[in-house]
Parts: C-alpha cells; structure tokens; sequence
C-alpha cells in the first residue's frame, strides 16, 4: 500500500515536470512529435529506474558505511554518465531496433536534471530500496506522461494561429503551466 | 585600448545579448522551481555564478591539457566540486535557505548553463575572458531570477524581498507562488521580451531605411540591411 502512494505521489501529484521543475530541458526540446515523446520518455524511465537501483546501492553500501556522504554529488554524477554510457552499449549490441528508437536520446539524459534530481530526493527521504525502485519508475512514468500529453498539445498547437513572439518556447510555457493547473487536481487523491 | 572594449564585451554580452534565461533557454529548472520569492532567486543565482565562475577558471586553466573525448566527464567532476563546497557552505551557514532551496543547489550540476559556457566558451578561451565571461551570465541569470521572483512573490504575497509592498485589500493569487504561476509567467515574460525587442528591431530598420533615402541612396536591398546588421 505505501508502494502505492509512493508510485502514485511521484508519477501524478509531485509530478517531476509539472511540480518539481525536473527535467525542463527534454520537455521543452524533445516534445514536439508524439513518436519522439515516448522514445525519450521510455528512456528515461528506464534510465530511471538504473538509476534509483544503483544510486541506492551506492548510497548505503559504499559512501555511508565508509562515512563519505559529502562525495554524494560527484559519485551520483558520475555513476549516472557511467550508467547511461554502458546503457546505451549494452543496447546497441543487443538490439538494433531499440538502439534506434532510443539512441539518440540516451546521451541527452546525463544531464537530465529528473535524473540527478531522483537519486538525490531518493536518498534525502532515506527511502528503502523497494521504496527507491518504485519512486523511480513512477518519476519515469510521470514524466513520460507530462512529456505525451505536451507532445500532443504542441502537433495542435502548430495549426493554431499563435502571435509570432510567442511562438516557441513562451506558448510552451504557457500550455505548460495550464497543464500543471490540470495536474493539481490529482493533489486529492493521497 | 581596443583591448579593454572587447573585455568589457565579454561580460556584457551575458546581461542581455545571449541571457542565459530569455535567450539561450538554459538553466530553466531552477529558474521556473525556486523563485517562490526574490529572496530564493537571488541566493539560486548567486549560489550558480559562483560554480560558473570558479569552473570556468578552472576549466580554462587546464583546457590543454584535457584530451578531447573525455572532456565533458572532466568537466562534471570540476563542476561537481564546486557544487560540493556551496552545498556544504549553506547548509552549514544559511540553513532556512538551503531548505528552501532543498535539492535545487546539488542540481546546479546539471544546469546546463555552466556545462554549456564550459563547453562554447570556457574550453576555447583564455582565464581571464572566461572569469568574465562567466560573471556576465552569472549576471544575467541573476537579473532574470530575480525580475521572475519578484514578480510571482509580489502578486503571490503582496511582498518583494519580505517588504509588504501590496496593501492588505489585495487579495493574493496563490496561484502565483503554485508550479503553474511558474509557467505562466516565465512564458508570458519571454513572449513580451520577445516583442520588445522585435519592434526595436523594426524601429532601427526603418531609421537606417531613412537614413539611406536622405544620403540619396536608392537601391535599398535586403543584404545592404543584413550588412549594418538589421
């Protein structure tokens, strides 16, 4: 049950996109095309859920036994780029079609703030390790979510007719922020 | 004396002409997430003008030495370090604004606007430019945070800085100080900023326009004003 609201808490109420500003920078570039929205979003959840695995193990196997909790920020760094980097190998030798529908987005991820942001909120609420994979993949899945619903919103959007200065990244702020008035409604349920 | 106009170039650039904010869109996380207040603005910017300024000293201190493909690693682990000794300084000296800030100052890692002038700038330049380069955005940044924090803590709060500005018959948008007053009003700030200087634009195309037809000359052509850069 408290597996539950901890996936329900990060994939809808504390969205990552809409509430905890993680991950702005794919959101405003990567969603343009509904196709693009869920390669990137499924990287990234998947990246995600390495990530709390690996962040937590890290976490309370080395850096806290050994009393080296200030190395957080550049060991967590660090074992992200590393991670994404023998991600995308391992894929790319695995499975072709996968590595082209997620190829290109992989590098983009390293510095995905959603990512960083994930291990960091993981290990501040000292969440224990079913506790951190599930709060990984309810962030992937939230803002795989944020990203398809934009997506789709934008491919109307470029059919509208939009005063010129607004054009771009203003009017997807805007729609963004409407999207996060929207995403409020869910504050009810835990 | 050319030397020192273009020195002070490298700083100015940042307050408006490349913004990281309005106009490289970098750094948007931090940007949109803490500034509730003008307060948490202008410690955020302070707290990344510092990592920018001390990376890019570093970065373009040891820039010959860094073998190409492994330099965006090298360059985290610089960044990283810096963002260490922040953190631990406000948790230990600011303690209400490290909480309110929560995970925003270890993120500055990520923020693209550091990685982003290590990698245009201060990879290709020397110390100097680059320490200055890296005030200039700093600068920047810190304009923009704090214009936006101010704005959603005055219509959020009634207040700038802590000051009740607002009298107490207003009553305040809570939506404001909300993620959603975040989007909104980054979005319609950068669409206003965007106008503005899309009619300086047209105002200093057509001046050049008259000037050209008082000097008696007539063939006006798109690359005569492409050239005086309109």
């Amino acid at each position: 049950m408290e597996l539950l609201i901890i996936f329900i808490s990060a994939a809808l109420v504390n969205n990552f996109v809409l509430s905890y500003f993680l991950g702005i920078c794919p959101f405003i570039g990567v969603s343009n095309k509904t196709s693009s929205a869920i390669s990137m979003g499924m990287a990234t959840t998947f990246v995600m859920v390495l990530t709390a695995i690996v962040s937590w193990l890290l976490f309370n196997l080395v850096l806290v036994p050994y009393r080296l909790e200030f190395l957080q920020i550049p060991s967590f760094i660090l074992v992200i780029a590393a991670l994404v980097q023998f991600v995308e190998m391992v894929i790319k030798k695995v499975s072709q079609p996968l590595y082209r529908a997620l190829g290109i987005f992989l590098p983009l991820i390293t510095t995905n703030c959603a990512i960083l942001g994930l291990a960091l909120l993981a290990s501040m609420r000292s969440y224990d390790f079913m506790q951190s994979v599930i709060f990984g993949f309810g962030a992937g899945a939230g803002f795989t979510l944020a990203l398809v619903i934009m997506a789709g919103i934008r491919e109307e959007l470029d059919l509208a007719d939009v005063p010129k200065p607004f054009k771009g990244a203003p009017i997807t702020l805007i729609v963004a922020g409407i999207l996060a008035l929207a995403f409020m409604g869910f504050a009810g349920m835990i | 004396m050319k030397k020192q106009v273009t020195l002070l170039r490298e700083f100015t650039k940042g307050l408006w002409e490349i913004n990281p904010t309005f106009k490289q869109i970098l750094g948007m996380c931090p940007t949109l997430a803490v500034t509730v207040s003008a307060i948490n603005g202008i410690a955020m910017a302070l707290a990344t003008t510092f990592v920018l300024v001390f990376s890019s000293l570093f970065i373009s201190l040891v820039r010959k030495w860094i073998p190409n493909q492994v330099r965006i690693a090298s360059y985290i682990v610089i960044i990283a370090t810096f963002v260490t000794i922040v953190d631990l300084v406000m948790k230990a000296q600011f303690v209400e604004l490290s909480k309110a800030l929560g995970p925003f100052i270890p993120l500055i890692v990520v923020n693209c606007i550091i990685l982003g002038r290590a990698e245009a700038f201060a990879s290709k330049n020397n110390a100097l430019r680059s320490v200055l380069d890296a005030l200039g955005n700093g600068a920047g940044f810190l304009i923009s945070l704090f214009v936006l924090g101010s704005i959603r803590e005055l219509i959020g709060s009634r207040s700038i800085l802590g000051y009740q500005v607002l009298p107490n018959g207003f009553e305040p948008w809570i939506i404001m100080i909300l993620p959603a007053g975040a989007f909104l009003t980054l979005g319609l700030m950068m669409g206003f900023a965007n106008m503005f200087i899309e009619r300086k634009k047209n105002l200093e195309r057509e001046s050049l326009i008259a000037q050209y037809k008082r000097a008696g000359r007539e063939e006006i052509t798109e690359e005569v004003l492409k050239e005086a850069g309109v």
